[in-house]
C-alpha cells in the first residue's frame, strides 16, 4: 500500500485528497510529515501543497456537508493525530461517494470517528475558554499562557475577541510556540519564541500599579470561601477540571 | 480598594452565599456590540471547580448578611452569632469587573440578606446592576435575586439589566416552610415569580413586532428548594417542582441537600450529619427526565411509589416497573421510546434515529455509538440480537446491572483484612 505524506497543513491534506482522485492508487495510508517514518516496503508519495487544488476540495466538501459537518472536519484536523488524518481522508472519500446526508451515517467507522474526535476537540476548546487565566502585566497587557492538548487556538480566537474587546491581550500556546494577540483593533497570530529569551515558562512580570497581585489574592480568598467542606468530593473536582490545567490556574497556585 | 477590608468582606459574604446552589450562566444572549466588556454565551461556562466538586461560574456573593428574618435553616438568620459585613456598591462592581477581565468568572450572582425592608434592599441591588451595565458597559452574565415584597416598579427595572432572576421556595411544601420560617410563605414567592414571568412574556411578544425592544430577564427565572431539612417525600418535592415549571415557565429548579449549620437542633438535622447527597442526585435525575426525556412526573412518582429508589436511578427504576414495554426494536421504535431505554441518552437517541436510515443497526455499531450497552441490552433488540426465549425478572436484571456497575455512591463492600 502506498503512503501519502502531506505537510501538516489543512491545505496539504486537502491537496492529498485531490491527488488521490487524480492518481487513483486504490487504498492508501495517510501520514503527515511530522509523524512519517520512511519504510522499505511501502512506497511513499509526497504531496506538494497546492492552494488551488485545496480550495476545490474544500468547496466540494462544503457543498456536500452541513456547516456542522464541515466544522467537524476542521476540528478533527486540529487534533493533529495521525489516525485522525487517515479517518479524514476516508471520511472525505465517503462524502464524495454521493450518498445523501453522509455525515449522519454513524454506522460508518470514519463518520463516527470524525464526529467523536470533533467532540473531543470542541471540549478542549471549551476547557480553554473556561480555564484560561489572564494576568495583567506592567504594560497593561493581559497575558495567558496555555498548553492545550489539541491545537485549538484558532477555535477560541473569536470567543476572546468578542468578550475582551476593550482590553489588549495575548494567549500563548507554549507547546506549539505561537499565540494570539489582540491590540484593541485587530487579532493577529504571533510567533515569538519566549523560551529563547527566557528559560522558564513563567508569564511576564506582573505589575504593581495595576493591582494584579491583589486581585489574585482576592480570587483565591473567594475560591476558598465558596467551598462547602462537608460536601468534599475531590474526584468530581478533578474530573470536571483535569489536573493538566491546574498549572496555570490562579486559584490553584500556592504562594 | 483596601485589600484587607475587601478580603475580609469577600470571605464572609461568599461563605454566606454559597448555600444558594444555582450556578447556571447559560441562556444569556447579550452581545458585545458597544465595544465594552463581556459577551454572554448561550451555553454558559464553568470557570473553576471547588473541592466539593461544584462549579464556579459566577462571583456568588451577598450584598450583606445583615437580615431582619430568622429562618432556622439559614446561616444569616438574625439570631445567629456570625460576623456581619456589607459591600459597598463600588466594591461589588470593582470585584466583578476585575475578576471578569482575568477570565475568572462568567458574571455576577448577587443576593442579599434583607436589611431595613424589601424595597430598600432591592433598590441597592438595582443600583449595582445598573452601574455595571451602564457605566462599565458590562455585558457579562448577571443573576439577581428578586426580593419578595419589593415593589413591582423596582423589580421591573431590575429585569431590564439582569439576565436571570430567582426567588427561592426554600422548603418544598408550605407546611415545611411554616415549620422553619414562620414569617415566610410560598405565596410571597409566587407573586413576584408570576409578575416577572408575565413581564417576560410581554417583552417577548413585543420583540416579535419591534426588534429593538430591550431585553427583559432573557435567561428566565429559577428557584431552589432545600431537601432533607423537613420531612417531605420525593413525591412532594417533585410535584412542587413540576407545578412551578409549568405555572411560571421556570428555566431551572435547584434541589439543595440540607447542609447542617447548627448544633443540637430540635427542628433540623444538626452539625455532623451528612448532607443527603444521594437523594439530591436522584432528584436531579428525575428533574432531567421531566425536562429532556419527556417523562411525566406521575409516571416516576405516584401513590404506590412516593420515594425514589436509592440503589438505582429513576429511569432504570421506571423501566423495571414497566418491563411489558420492553424490549424495543432499535431499528423500528419511535424516538420517544428509545429515549426511555436505560443507558441511552438524548445524544445517542438522536444518533440512532439518524444512523438507522442508512440500514439496520447491529450490536457492534450500537456499542461504538456511545450508549451504556451493558445496561441497555436488557431492554433493546438490534438487527443481530439472537432470539432469547428466556424472560428475565425485574429483580434479576437489577442484580445483573448492579453487579457490574460501580456507582459513585456505592461504598466498597470489601473489608480490609486485619494484619494480626
Amino acid at each position: 500500500m502506498e503512503t501519502y505524506v502531506f505537510d501538516d497543513t489543512l491545505e496539504g491534506l486537502l491537496t492529498l485528497i485531490f491527488d488521490w482522485y487524480n492518481r487513483k492508487p486504490g487504498a492508501i495510508l495517510v501520514n503527515s510529515e511530522k509523524h512519517y517514518q520512511p519504510s522499505a516496503f511501502n512506497p511513499a508519495y509526497v504531496v506538494s501543497t497546492d492552494a488551488e487544488k485545496a480550495t476545490r476540495v474544500a468547496t466540494g466538501l462544503q457543498k456536500k456537508l452541513t456547516n456542522a459537518g464541515w466544522r467537524n472536519f476542521y476540528c478533527t484536523f486540529l487534533s493533529e493525530l495521525p489516525e485522525a488524518f487517515q479517518h479524514l481522508f476516508q471520511f472525505a472519500v465517503y462524502v464524495f461517494s454521493d450518498v445523501e446526508n453522509p455525515e449522519d451515517n454513524y454506522g460508518n467507522d470514519s463518520v463516527l470517528y470524525v464526529t467523536q474526535m470533533a467532540r473531543k476537540v470542541e471540549r478542549e476548546k471549551h476547557h480553554l475558554e473556561a480555564f484560561i487565566r489572564f494576568q495583567q502585566t506592567s504594560d497593561g497587557m493581559y497575558y495567558a499562557p496555555v498548553e492545550p492538548k489539541y491545537n485549538v487556538l484558532p477555535l477560541i480566537a473569536k470567543h476572546f475577541k468578542d468578550r475582551y474587546a476593550d482590553q489588549p491581550w495575548v494567549i500563548y500556546d507554549h507547546q506549539r510556540r505561537y499565540g494570539l494577540y489582540y491590540d484593541l483593533r485587530n487579532l493577529e497570530l504571533i510567533n515569538i519564541d519566549f523560551q529563547k529569551h527566557n528559560t522558564s515558562n513563567l508569564p511576564a512580570p506582573i505589575s504593581e500599579e495595576t493591582n494584579e497581585e491583589m486581585y489574585q489574592l482576592l480570587w483565591k480568598d473567594y475560591f476558598k470561601s465558596t467551598n462547602i467542606a462537608s460536601r468534599r468530593n475531590i474526584k468530581l473536582q478533578v474530573r470536571s477540571m483535569p489536573r493538566r490545567f491546574w498549572r496555570y490556574l490562579t486559584e490553584k497556585q500556592v504562594y | 480598594m483596601n485589600l484587607i477590608r475587601a478580603s475580609e468582606k469577600l470571605q464572609i459574604l461568599a461563605d454566606a452565599a454559597k448555600y444558594d446552589v444555582s450556578c447556571a450562566s447559560s441562556g444569556g444572549n447579550r452581545k458585545n456590540e458597544n465595544k465594552g466588556l463581556g459577551d454572554s454565551k448561550a451555553n454558559g461556562i464553568c470557570h473553576s471547580f471547588t473541592e466539593d466538586g461544584r462549579c464556579v461560574s459566577l462571583l456568588k456573593i451577598l450584598l450583606t448578611n445583615h437580615c431582619i428574618y430568622d429562618c432556622a435553616f439559614c446561616v444569616s438568620r438574625k439570631s445567629n452569632d456570625v460576623q456581619r459585613a456589607a459591600f459597598t456598591v463600588e466594591e461589588v462592581v470593582d470585584l466583578t469587573i476585575n475578576f471578569y477581565r482575568r477570565n475568572y468568572i462568567e458574571g455576577l450572582f448577587l443576593s442579599s440578606g434583607i436589611f431595613k425592608n424589601a424595597d430598600y434592599t432591592m433598590e441597592r441591588l438595582l443600583r449595582i446592576v445598573k452601574k455595571l451595565r451602564i457605566e462599565e458597559r458590562f455585558n457579562g452574565y448577571i443573576h439577581l435575586k428578586t426580593i419578595p415584597g419589593a415593589s413591582e416598579e423596582l423589580i421591573q427595572e431590575a429585569g431590564l439589566y439582569a439576565d436571570r432572576m430567582s426567588i427561592n421556595l426554600e422548603m418544598p411544601t408550605e407546611a415545611g416552610l411554616k415549620l422553619v420560617a414562620p414569617e415566610k410563605s410560598h405565596e410571597d414567592v409566587k407573586k413576584p415569580l408570576h409578575f416577572v414571568n408575565q413581564q417576560i412574556q410581554i417583552y417577548k411578544a413585543d420583540t416579535k413586532l419591534i426588534k429593538s425592544t430591550p431585553k427583559f430577564v432573557p435567561a428566565g427565572q429559577s428557584t431552589q428548594m432545600v431537601v432533607g431539612a423537613t420531612p417531605e417525600s420525593d413525591l412532594e418535592v417533585m410535584y412542587t417542582a413540576d407545578r412551578f415549571y409549568k405555572d411560571y415557565s421556570l428555566k431551572r429548579v435547584y434541589y439543595s441537600g440540607y447542609v447542617p449549620i447548627r448544633e443540637d437542633d430540635r427542628l433540623l438535622p444538626s452539625i455532623g450529619s451528612q448532607p443527603p447527597l444521594l437523594r439530591e442526585n436522584r432528584l436531579y435525575q428525575t428533574d432531567w427526565l421531566l425536562r429532556f426525556y419527556r417523562f411525566r412526573v406521575e409516571e416516576i412518582l405516584n401513590e404506590a411509589h412516593p420515594n425514589l429508589e436509592t440503589e438505582i436511578d429513576p429511569k432504570l427504576s421506571w423501566a423495571l416497573r414497566n418491563l411489558h414495554e420492553f424490549p424495543i426494536d432499535i431499528n423500528k421504535a419511535e424516538y420517544d421510546m428509545i429515549l426511555r431505554v436505560p443507558g441511552i441518552g438524548v445524544g445517542s437517541a438522536q444518533k440512532i434515529i439518524a444512523a438507522r436510515r442508512f440500514g439496520q443497526l447491529r450490536t457492534h455499531q450500537l456499542q461504538k455509538l456511545g450508549i451504556a450497552y451493558n445496561r441497555a441490552k436488557y431492554f433493546i433488540r438490534c438487527a443481530d440480537t439472537p432470539f432469547l426465549s428466556k424472560d428475565w425478572q425485574p429483580t434479576q436484571i437489577k442484580n445483573f446491572i448492579l453487579g457490574n456497575s460501580h456507582g459513585k455512591f456505592q461504598k466498597a463492600a470489601t473489608q480490609q483484612l486485619s494484619l494480626f
